[in-house]
């Protein structure tokens, strides 16, 4: 069964987004989709100060498998990258809500979150996908 | 729903993910695909290749049905047991498939073949059985499973599954060799680039056996893991790296054919030799290495500067290595560089000498 944290707000698409205290939010993919991709090997992240329209696509994450595109789940710009992932993709297989996180933004407007998913609505989103 | 292997309860049970493989449901990996890997490479971890097809050539014409059939020639086929590489050509010298073919004795050649062609093969092996009119047997065995077991310890550890009269024959089996032990038949081969046995026996006994080896100490490995040691291993997939509509001149598996003797007649061969008498083939198969970080994939374009394009067949991330590896189809006047197209950008990579690995050692300059 894949993890899913109570506090965060989820896309359809399997990216998880986190309110930071700053304001920024913080944006991941979701164990559900670290699963499935298997053992990552490369991350692409985009450039900070790079604006980000809800569902566009914002980095690549690619397992031994495939590669996949990560979809900005809010309109945004791009603040800061996980610099660690360049070396250590592997992040996102073992933690990918916390030291695993892709971005952090800057939310096109206060209200950005409202829109996603809840824990319990990504959780069905899951149960009906066959996760 | 694909079809299953005798195996699947137990993959399913040991938490495989499972995935369509060529219209069978087989397991990807048990959890990290890069653990099994390095698993084979290291010590010995398995793979179920029931979905392989075992095929039986028997009659008084198998030999010479062999040597018209397959692009190699089993003529060099003489001792029990020994087992020959070959490509099964069309009549424009496309490969149909890679199969093994063994040699059991004069009426009984035993070919395995992949498994999603396994049904197209059996339909063009007896059609060209009935072409030359010779009176002999194709038989598909629905009743054999077979379990790879790879890397440097699997020899050691399949061989205390066998009796002791059995037991020091199988040990001291050369590579490309087998022999049949009671209701088994082992073989010395394998598609991992490291040591091992391949099983062959009983569907009914495949779970038993699976779970000893298990117990033994032996990492069940699924098709990922199977795929990037092929890939270092420098070893072609049916379907990515060669079909019927390329053939083994520009799939890197020239040497895989014998044109010697020329009196040997073989599907494939007019077309071959036509090719070889305009010039040679336009286009070959290399190794790449990606000099920066990223991820080779199939289909990705090979652009040679001065000289054309060409594409990637297999690409991957090499767990040996910790970058990324491909086999690619490129102009034939292809030098040392590259460069290919990923997502828009065009990224360096080396052209280097097959194989990437073999035998747990590294054999390219990193």
């Amino acid at each position: 069964m894949s993890q899913v944290i109570a506090d965060l707000k989820y896309a359809k698409s399997h990216e998880w987004a986190r309110l930071l205290p700053s304001g920024l939010v913080e944006i991941g993919i979701t164990d559900h989709a670290q699963h499935a991709l298997g053992d990552l090997v490369f991350v692409e992240v985009p450039e900070a100060g790079r604006a980000l329209e809800a569902g566009a696509a914002c980095a690549v994450v690619e397992s031994v498998k495939a590669a996949s595109d990560v979809y900005s789940p809010i309109a945004c710009t791009v603040v800061e990258c996980n610099t660690e992932l360049a070396s250590t993709p592997e992040l996102i297989n073992q933690d990918c809500y916390g030291r695993g996180w892709l971005i952090r933004v800057k939310p096109a407007s206060a209200s950005a979150l409202e829109g996603l998913l809840s824990a319990d609505a990504y959780s069905a989103v899951l149960t009906a996908e066959g996760g | 729903m694909g079809r299953k292997t005798p195996l699947y309860g137990l993959h399913v049970e040991q938490g495989a993910r499972m995935v369509d493989f060529g219209g069978w449901d087989m397991p990807v990996n048990y959890g990290s695909q890069i653990e099994e890997h390095h698993r084979v490479r290291c010590d010995a971890g398995m793979f179920d290749v029931s979905h392989m097809c075992v095929i039986e050539i028997r009659g008084h014409h198998s030999r010479a049905f062999l040597r018209y059939l397959l692009a190699n020639d089993v003529d060099k086929l003489r001792v029990e047991g020994k087992a020959l590489y070959s490509c099964m050509l069309n009549e424009t010298g496309g490969v149909i498939d890679d199969l093994i073919v063994y040699f059991m004795n004069e009426q009984w050649f035993r070919v395995v073949v992949n498994a999603g062609t396994r049904d197209s093969d059996i339909a063009w092996m007896r059609a060209q059985a009935r072409e030359s009119a010779q009176h002999l047997e194709v038989i598909e065995r629905v009743d054999l499973g077979i379990i790879a077991v790879q890397g440097p310890k699997a020899r050691a550890v399949v061989a205390e599954f066998l009796d002791s009269k059995d037991r020091d024959a199988t040990l001291a089996l050369e590579p490309f060799n087998g022999r049949v032990c009671g209701e088994w038949f082992v073989a010395r081969t394998g598609y991992t680039g490291e040591d091992g046995f391949e099983v062959v026996l009983p569907i009914e006994r495949a779970p038993s056996t699976w779970r000893a080896l298990v117990a033994a100490g032996v990492a069940p490995c699924g098709l990922g893991a199977r795929d990037t040691l092929r890939l270092e291993a420098g070893l072609n997939l049916f379907g990515n790296d060669m079909d019927e509509t390329r053939n083994p001149l520009e799939s890197g598996l020239t040497w895989t054919v014998a044109f010697d003797p020329a009196t040997r007649d073989f599907v494939g061969r007019q077309a071959l030799m036509d090719i070889r008498a305009a010039g040679g083939p336009s286009h070959k198969l290399v190794g790449l290495f990606l000099e920066d970080r990223g991820v080779l994939r199939t289909s990705q374009k090979v652009v040679v500067r001065g000289v054309g394009e060409g594409e990637v067949t297999s690409g991957t991330f090499s767990p040996t290595l910790e970058r990324s590896i491909a086999f690619a189809r490129v102009p034939t006047g292809t030098g040392q560089s590259v460069q290919v197209d990923i997502r828009g950008k065009l990224l360096p990579a080396r052209v280097v000498k097959l194989p990437f690995v073999r035998n747990g050692r590294v054999l390219i300059t990193l």
